[in-house]
Parts: structure tokens; C-alpha cells; sequence
């Protein structure tokens, strides 16, 4: 019907296909040209859920485990799914204070994980995980969580096995993405070291999930995940029974033992005293144990064996006597005399009570510092150098060339390379030119401005034991360590028999005589460090057998006197337990056990880490 | 009734009507996951709808064979009946989900009293219209017009449902093709545009503009020697909008409810918080965007799955839609929409009766209102105001009342065909 306003008509028709024309626009926007939206929904929905491995065990040289894996719970909170519960019930359960869940609220709301499922206690006790799961219908947001934990099957070797912990921020940073709040890490020892090869490959599983972040389904079918590598197997180059051994027998004694197999470069024992049950360091009982042990005056946390950087003392006169004759300086037969003493215009070298005019073998055997000093000085002053650092130059270069002055690079972290002053320090300290062997004649007896790390002590005395050169030394044979360095020392071989026929001496007739074994020819030099701080330390280096050495061991007891007294007695029993098998001098290793250097008198008493 | 009533129906509109219907319920499905649960069971909202379809198709089959004239003669009765029904529920109403839109009897929930008065005011507003010497020129005929609208929309409003209560105006469409003059369509979008510029620039920058527009007119006026009765008149509505704007301002803060201030800020991109207020619209967007040309198919969509749109079933179904069956279904779907009210535009316009054709533009407009601020809502082109989808969303209030604005109309044109 026609009437005055039908021709309005078009005009509500053009605003209804218009409008329904501005959706069709906005659809084909939203759906077909912006990207945005599809990303959005993959984020919104697709979890990537990260699958960690077992990690590697670690074993030592004869397939004795020394780091297991465990299954651990942890609990687990879901800050926005938590409902109001029994607070003093699942206290009790715990064993903890109720305060615990109002800082745990706190924390997870402060870090905005109100719907992300986070670890809020770690490593539950089995009971207390019984008991959680019979009652955990009552407590909405908490649940338990297994995970793959840490086991040491031996109280031994903490320095060197090292420990798990949770990563932090830098770690996550310098990860690349690998790693995640929450994941652990090594954080020491071969823990660290060798963190890629025991983590394995993390995997990843993608799931749907909903709004809550809760799983409803794999994500492609599990096209897109990506199986997890399980963590390779250490197998170290330590030998878990004479690391026990030398444990117990520094027991309350602070110092250090390294032990080397000389044809290798493997490390046998690495012993760090005092030390601890690296167990006590594990999961909930850390947090307890760590300030403890970290408070400890006597700093068991402390690496000893390749931290610790000790005057050599005596046992640095084999490398002496080695680059004098190598020099020239001397020949096996050179004798010196000694007045209870080295004694030029104004300088003394104190020695002690011995026979005169000793040649090179006598002269480590009964350990004479007058002959020392002499063919030091005979060897940097010598004429064949344009002058005194020349010949200094000279003589540094040989001890570099044992390992000496810097780092072996054993596969564990915080190693210390010493100390072993350059020319350079010299001539900071006296000006260019203007100083003399007189003025640094110490070094000639390894003591003075010289330290040496208890590792490098060894690795010394395994070069004497190969007559001329080392592998770098490591602990771990497998997997097979790559570009291990092979390195010669400048001394002809010759040159090294009658330093051997010395170190022989040492056992036989000198000054380790009394711990002579019936089968075996051991080797060996004492030293008693002069130290600034206290009583002199107590060295010893030693190898054995003498043909074909299958052990060098390098011993320190801090402030034990005479290197004869204690570092002796305990490299000859290291060297019997590992050569033979078991110790057969009781009364020598009573005496050594029985020993206390730490808990005296009138000292404090040091409170003790407890298990739980 | 005889054979030749039913060849007067409008068939392509009921199968519009019913394709919208059975895939709104595909959609309802799969918005609640219920995968493993029969579609036929009352357990789910599917399964309900699907019910209330019957009821509606039921109904739909009764108003057929209702004498046309009954709708004709009663029209004001029925008006007077569901404004009696919005008191009453505004009296006893619980109050779910904010609103008192639910009438209770005896304990059990009858409806949502709000979807009858639509047909309801479209009724009383055809049948006004049809009545003899009546000019929508007139003053008076305006007045009782808009009376006639205003009445449900305040009942609606006090029940605290705006976004039903804001429908009613739609019937300004209506109007207009009766003669109200495009004033009443012009200047409230106009008014709405001001509206978001004065909240985008604030009240004050945006006076500040319209002063300066006033000195550049006079300016323009001295210079080109206008007239200055023209350069009085832009004066004067720039003055206006100034007022208009400060009333807009004042309203905005003093007025609207923080939850309402809230949504408009989001649609207007004053708000960007896609974790709290704009948490709906944001995974609405994302979920329909997903969807991309085809969609991820029927029951896999990974938004729908993981219910990360709130209202899924209700106003936001159309976002299924989009997730699952893409660019193709939502596009269908507009134009199945578009094609409906293009075809009842022109059937209306075919009326010999002046009660037909208003009815039909009554119908045209709540449509048309529904369907375009609901999508527009999910699109992010409006902000968020609880209205349905006709035909599509759960609800069975909601698709009972759509059937019957519908099937009145099938039946006054294919019924007046018959007897005329």
C-alpha cells in the first residue's frame, strides 16, 4: 500500500544490509586477515609441559655407586583452587607452624601464581606423604608431586660429587631457556661440571588445557612432543674405598689428600678435611644443615684439595734437585756442606742435625736444606744466564712445565692455581735488575712467597713417578674425557733415577723410614712447611710401587708439625690400602685415627649437622 | 484450515527460522561439552533447548491456526497483560545474576517475563498506528508512541536488565518508516558519537574543540560574507553538543555504575586489561578470530574446550560459531540474519494493512536490534549488554518469545492474504 512514506523504506533496508555489512567486514577482518587472534588461542590453550629426565648416575672406578636417583614428593599449591581448610590439621601433618600458610599465600600471591601449580615444600617425608594422601580430599589447591631426588649411598666424597640445588636467576638467564623456576641444577663439584651430561634432554608434552590451566587433552595428538633424553652415567675415576679410607684417617684433622694414578692422570682420591655427609646437604634437611656446616670455624664446606694452597716445604726439593741437574748445575755426586745450615754474608738458612757433606741422594733422604739453597743459587746465578732472572726465567719455566704456577683444570670447579712468583713480582718488589738469588734463596726449600695446591703436590709427584711427564688430571673416565693434555717436563730422563734412588731413600733409611712396607717400594718426600699462622704444616708426596707406579699421592695436615710425624704415616697407609687392598700396620693406623687436631681442650664446642 | 492458508505462509522465512534454530543448538552443544551425553537429554542446556524448540514449534503451529484478527483485536489486552506481568515480576522476582528478570509462581520459574513484552509493545504499537486519523506528524500521536515503548523499557530497566530495556528503543525504527521524522535515527547517533569522543578526549579538550570550531565559523562567516543567520545556527548546535557533552561527562562518572563505565572504556580502548574487564570481549575476539576461514570443526574448538568465554551458551554462543565452523559459518549465519529481515522488510512492505506492516517493522527492529548488538558485541564493536541471539542462544524464554514476535507476523500476513 502505497502511503507518504513508503520510500522510507529503502532506507531501512539499506540500514540493516549496511550494518549486517560492517559484522561481515569485521568477521573477515578478525578471522582471515589478523594473525593475532590464532597466536592468542594457541598461547591461551596449548601447554607446553616440560618432561625431565632421569639424571645420570655416578659410579666410581669399579662400578660402585656413589649418587643415586630417588623418588622424592614435594607439595604442591594452586593458590586459587586452595578453599578454606583445617589449618592445624595439615600443620600437623607437615610439622610445621600454621604461620607457614599464610607466608606461603603471601608469596605465591606476591609472585602472581595464582593458578600455576608451585612447589611450596620440598622432599616430604614418606609418612608424611601417607598421611597427605588419606586426608587430602580436605585440603582443596594442595597436592603431592613425585620428582626424581638425590641419593648419596655413601657418606663420602661431598667436595668433589657436589650437590643439587634450585636454579636462580642467573642460571635460568645464562640457560638459554633451558632450564625453568623450580628446576634444579648442579651447583657444585661434578654436579656442576658435568651438568649437560647428567641433566640428559629435557622433552616437552603439549597439551590442551582449559582457562584453569588444566589438562583436557594432548595437544595433535603428541605430534608435536618431544621425548625426553635420559641423563648419561658418570663413571668416575675415584675410588670410592680409598677415598673412604682417606676420609676416615683425617678424620679431626684439617688438611687435604689427592691421590693420582701416574700413567692416566686419573684422580684416585680426592680428600678435603674436614668434610661431611653430603647427604646432610639434601632437600628440607639443607635448609637446617647448610648455615651449620657453613658456620663451622674449621670450614668443612671448604675444598682443600684444590683450593687450599700450601708452602711445599722439603717436598719441592725432588724438582729442585731435578732442574739442577738438568741445568747442570749438579751431578748425582756433588756434595754440599751444611753447619746446621746454609750461611752466606748475611743470610741463614737453618737446617737440622745431620751427617755433612750429603750427595743428592743423601741429600733428600735426610732432607738437607744447605744443599738446596746452594744449587739454587748455583743454578740461577749461573753464568751460562745473562743474570739472575734470566736464570729465574729459566728455573720457573721447568716448574711450569710440571704443572706448577697455574691451573691443571681438573673437572670440578674452584680449583686454585697456586702461587709461584713470577720475575715480574720480583723486580715489583726489589726493582729491574737490582735483585739476587740471596734475596729469594727460600724458594730453594719451598717456602716463602711459594704455594702450592695439595692437587698439584700429587700431580708433581706423578710426573717424578712417569720420569718426565702427566696427563692432566681428572676424575671422570666416562664418558671418555676429550682433548686430555699430555705434557713433558724439559728433564732428561736419565736425570730422574737418582732422585728416585732419593725418594726411595726417604722410606728406607731417611726420614720416613718408619713406614717401611715389606712388598713394596715406595717412594717419597716429607716436608714441614713453615707457615705464618701457626705450627707448621705437615706434607708428604710419595709414590708406589717404585717400577711401574700405580699411585702418587700428595698428603697435607694443617699445623701437624714435622711432614714425618702425620702426612707420612697417612700417604703410606693410603698407598697400602690402595696397593693391597687393606691395611695390615694396625698400630700405625690406630695412632693416625686416634689422632685430634680439632677437638681440643679448651676449644668451643662446634654445633653438630643433624639428620633431619 | 485449508490447504490454500498454508500456501500463504512464508515459508523461506520459517526455514530461516528453524535453521537458525537446530544449529543454535548444535552450537549450545558444543559450547558446553557435552560430548557423550545425548543431544536428547534434559540434562544439558542442548538438550533443553531442544525441548523448548518443540514448545516453540508447538506454539508456532497454535498461532497458526488462531484467527488472525484475535492478535488484532486483543492487541491492547495483551500489552496490558505483559505490563501487568513485568510489575508483578519486578515485585517478586529473585534476583539471579544481578537482575530481577524471572517470574516466579508457586516456586517454579515460568520465564523471563521481559521476551513477551516485546511482542507484546509491537502489538499495542501496530495496533495505535493502525487506528483511524493517526499521524505520527502529530505531537500527541509521538507522545502515546513513545509512551507505549517507554513503559516496558522502564519496567525492564527497574528490573535491572538494561540491555533488554535498551531494546525497546529499537522500535524508533519502526517509527520512522511511519512518518516519525529521521531526526529521532540521526541525532541519537550523533549523539553517541560525541558521546566516545568526550570520553576519549574528556569534557573539557573536547569543549575547548568546539569553542574553537565556533571563533573558525565566525571567522569563515566574516571572511566569505555567509549569512549570519547560518553562522548563528552552527553556533548554536556547537553550543548544544557543548552542553550535550558535559551532560555526557557528568552522566558517565555520576551516573552510569562502575561496571558499566568499565565496559565502555574496554570497547573504546580506554581500558586494555585483558586479564580483568576485557577478559570477555578479549577471548570472545580471540576465540572467533581462531576460528579462521573454515573453523576448527564441530567440537574442536580449543577456545570452547578450555571455557575460556564466559556466557558461551547464552550471549556469547556466537563465539562457537566462529571457533568451529569459521569465516563460512559466521558469515552464514549473518546472511541467513540479514536475508531474514530483508525478506520480512519487504513482505511488510506488501501489507494492505497498516496494523501488518507496523507489526512487521516492530518485529524488524527488535530483530534487527538483537542480531547486530549481540555480534557486535562479540566482534568488539560494542560494548558488553546481556542480550541474546535470536533464535540461537539457551534460553528457552528467549526463543519462545522470538517464535511468537515471528510466527504472529507469518501468521497476520499469510492470515490477512487468506481473508482479505
Amino acid at each position: 500500500m502505497k502511503d507518504r512514506f513508503d520510500n522510507r523504506f529503502r532506507n531501512v533496508v539499506v540500514i540493516v544490509t549496511v550494518l549486517s555489512a560492517i559484522l561481515l567486514f569485521r568477521l573477515f577482518y578478525i578471522q582471515l586477515v589478523a594473525q593475532q587472534y590464532k597466536q592468542f588461542a594457541e598461547e591461551n590453550t596449548r601447554s607446553r609441559k616440560t618432561v625431565l629426565p632421569a639424571r645420570g648416575l655416578i659410579y666410581d672406578r669399579n662400578g660402585k655407586r656413589l649418587v643415586t636417583n630417588e623418588t622424592v614428593y614435594d607439595l604442591i599449591a594452586v593458590l586459587k583452587q586452595i578453599e578454606p581448610f583445617d589449618t592445624h590439621k595439615l600443620a600437623e601433618i607437615l610439622g610445621l607452624d600454621t604461620s607457614f600458610f599464610s607466608a606461603m599465600c603471601q608469596k605465591l600471591a606476591d609472585e602472581k601464581r595464582y593458578y600455576t601449580p608451585t612447589v611450596v615444600l620440598r622432599e616430604l617425608g614418606n609418612d608424611v606423604v601417607a598421611r597427605f594422601q588419606e586426608q587430602k580430599f580436605n585440603f582443596r589447591g594442595f597436592s603431592v608431586k613425585a620428582r626424581i631426588g638425590r641419593r648419596f649411598d655413601a657418606p663420602v666424597a661431598a667436595h668433589l660429587l657436589g650437590y643439587l640445588g634450585e636454579v636462580d636467576e642467573s642460571d635460568i638467564a645464562s640457560s638459554d631457556g633451558y632450564y625453568e623456576l623450580q628446576h634444579f641444577i648442579g651447583k657444585s663439584g661434578l654436579e656442576k661440571q658435568y651438568e649437560t651430561v647428567l641433566r640428559g634432554e629435557k622433552g616437552y608434552e603439549y597439551k590442551v588445557v582449559d582457562k584453569f590451566n588444566r589438562e583436557i587433552g594432548s595437544y595433535a595428538n603428541g605430534q608435536f612432543d618431544i621425548q625426553a633424553k635420559a641423563g648419561t652415567d658418570l663413571v668416575s675415576t675415584i675410588d670410592l674405598e680409598l677415598q673412604a679410607y682417606g676420609e676416615l684417617l683425617m678424620q679431626n684433622k684439617i688438611g687435604a689428600i689427592v691421590a693420582i694414578e701416574p700413567s692416566t692422570g686419573e684422580v684416585l682420591a680426592l680428600v678435603s678435611s674436614p668434610s661431611f655427609d653430603p647427604s646432610l646437604l639434601v632437600g628440607r634437611k639443607r635448609s637446617h644443615n647448610y648455615p651449620v656446616i657453613a658456620a663451622d670455624p674449621n670450614k668443612p664446606l671448604y675444598n682443600r684439595a684444590i683450593t687450599g694452597a700450601y708452602p711445599p716445604g722439603s717436598t719441592f726439593k725432588p724438582i729442585m734437585a731435578l732442574i739442577a741437574l738438568q741445568e747442570g748445575t749438579i751431578v748425582p755426586t756433588t756434595t754440599f756442606s751444611c753447619h746446621m745450615g746454609f750461611t752466606i754474608p748475611g743470610l741463614h738458612v737453618g737446617c737440622h742435625d745431620h751427617p755433612n757433606n750429603l750427595d743428592l741422594v743423601q741429600s733428600i733422604s735426610q732432607s738437607c736444606n744447605a744443599y738446596y739453597c746452594h744449587s739454587f743459587r748455583n743454578t740461577i746465578d749461573h753464568s751460562k744466564f745473562a743474570n739472575t732472572e734470566a736464570g729465574y726465567r729459566a728455573w720457573y719455566d721447568h716448574l711450569t712445565r710440571f704443572g706448577l704456577g697455574g691451573l691443571l683444570h681438573l673437572d670440578i670447579p674452584n680449583e686454585s692455581g697456586g702461587v709461584l712468583p713470577t720475575a715480574e713480582k720480583f723486580d715489583n718488589i726489589y726493582g729491574k735488575g737490582r735483585w739476587r738469588s740471596s734475596y729469594i734463596i727460600s724458594l730453594a726449600i719451598g717456602q716463602a712467597e711459594i704455594n702450592l695446591t695439595p692437587l698439584q703436590m700429587a700431580n708433581m709427584m706423578a710426573v717424578v713417578a712417569n720420569r718426565g711427564y702427566y696427563y692432566d688430571p681428572h676424575l671422570v673416565r666416562s664418558p671418555m674425557p676429550q682433548g686430555l693434555g699430555l705434557h713433558h717436563t724439559a728433564i732428561d730422563k736419565r736425570h730422574f733415577e737418582p732422585v728416585i734412588e732419593g725418594l726411595a731413600q726417604v722410606f728406607l733409611s731417611g726420614t720416613a723410614r718408619w713406614y717401611q712396607l715389606p712388598d713394596i717400594a715406595q717412594c717419597g718426600k716429607t716436608g714441614t712447611a713453615e707457615n705464618p699462622h701457626g705450627e707448621d704444616h705437615s706434607n708428604f708426596i710419595a709414590f708406589a710401587p717404585r717400577d711401574n707406579p700405580k699411585i702418587a699421592i700428595a698428603v697435607v695436615v694443617e699445623n701437624g708439625g714435622f711432614g714425618a710425624t702425620w702426612a707420612a704415616p697417612i700417604a703410606s697407609l693410603m698407598i697400602e690400602k690402595y696397593l693391597t687392598g687393606q691395611v695390615a700396620r694396625a698400630h700405625a693406623e690406630k695412632r693416625i685415627l686416634e689422632k685430634d687436631f680439632i677437638h681440643l681442650p679448651d676449644t668451643l664446642t662446634i654445633p653438630t649437622p643433624h639428620e633431619q | 484450515m485449508s490447504n490454500k492458508f498454508w500456501r500463504h505462509v512464508d515459508w523461506p522465512s520459517v526455514l530461516v527460522y528453524v535453521a537458525l534454530s537446530v544449529f543454535g543448538i548444535m552450537n549450545i552443544y558444543s559450547a558446553e561439552q557435552a560430548e557423550g551425553t545425548s543431544i536428547l537429554s534434559g540434562s544439558i542446556n542442548a538438550g533443553q533447548q531442544l525441548r523448548w524448540l518443540a514448545v516453540s514449534l508447538v506454539v508456532a503451529v497454535l498461532i497458526m491456526l488462531v484467527d488472525a484478527r484475535f492478535f488484532i483485536t486483543f492487541g491492547y489486552y495483551l500489552y496490558a497483560l505483559a505490563m501487568l506481568a513485568l510489575v508483578v515480576t519486578l515485585l517478586t522476582a529473585p534476583e539471579i545474576k544481578g537482575a530481577r528478570s524471572w517470574l516466579v509462581l508457586g516456586g517454579i520459574k515460568i520465564g523471563q517475563t521481559s521476551e513477551f513484552a516485546k511482542f507484546a509493545a509491537v502489538l499495542a504499537l501496530a495496533k495505535f498506528l493502525d487506528g483511524y486519523n493517526i499521524r505520527l506528524t502529530q505531537t500527541k500521536t509521538k507522545l502515546v508512541a513513545a509512551a507505549l515503548v517507554f513503559l516496558p523499557a522502564a519496567l525492564v530497566l527497574l528490573q535491572n536488565d538494561t540491555g533488554t530495556a535498551i531494546v525497546f528503543f529499537s522500535l524508533a525504527l519502526a517509527l520512522y518508516r511511519e512518518g516519525l521524522p529521521g531526526f529521532f535515527i540521526w541525532l541519537p547517533a550523533l549523539l553517541g558519537g560525541v558521546f566516545i569522543a568526550v570520553l576519549l578526549v574528556g569534557f573539557v579538550n573536547f569543549a575547548i574543540v568546539l569553542v574553537l570550531l565556533i571563533a573558525v565559523v565566525w571567522m569563515l562567516a566574516s571572511l566569505f560574507k555567509l549569512e549570519r543567520r547560518l553562522a548563528w545556527a552552527a553556533s548554536l548546535a556547537l553550543l548544544v553538543s557543548i552542553g550535550f557533552s558535559y551532560g555526557v561527562d557528568y552522566a558517565f562518572y555520576q551516573v552510569l555504575k562502575p561496571h558499566q563505565q568499565t565496559r565502555i572504556n574496554v570497547l573504546i580502548g580506554l581500558e586494555d586489561d585483558i586479564k580483568g574487564a576485557g577478559y570477555n570481549v578479549h577471548q570472545s575476539l580471540v576465540t572467533i578470530g581462531s576460528g579462521g576461514f573454515d573453523g576448527k570443526g564441530y567440537l574442536q574448538g580449543t577456545q570452547t574446550r578450555g571455557s575460556f568465554v564466559p556466557e558461551q551458551t547464552t550471549d556469547f554462543i556466537f563465539c562457537t560459531v566462529g571457533e568451529e565452523f569459521g569465516l563460512l559459518g559466521t558469515g552464514a549465519v549473518v546472511i541467513l540474519f540479514c536475508f531474514l529481515l530483508v525478506r520480512i522488510i519487504l513482505v511488510a512492505e506488501k501489507q494492505k494493512s497498516t496494523f501488518v506492516r507496523v507489526y512487521g517493522y516492530g518485529l524488524v527492529s527488535i530483530l534487527f536490534f538483537h542480531f547486530f548488538l549481540n555480534i557486535a558485541m562479540t566482534l568488539g564493536l560494542f560494548p558488553v549488554i546481556g542480550i541474546p541471539l535470536p533464535f540461537f542462544s539457551y534460553g528457552g524464554s528467549s526463543l519462545l518469545g522470538f517464535t511468537i514476535l515471528l510466527f504472529i507476523f507469518l501468521k497476520l500476513d499469510a492470515g490477512l492474504k487468506y481473508y482479505f
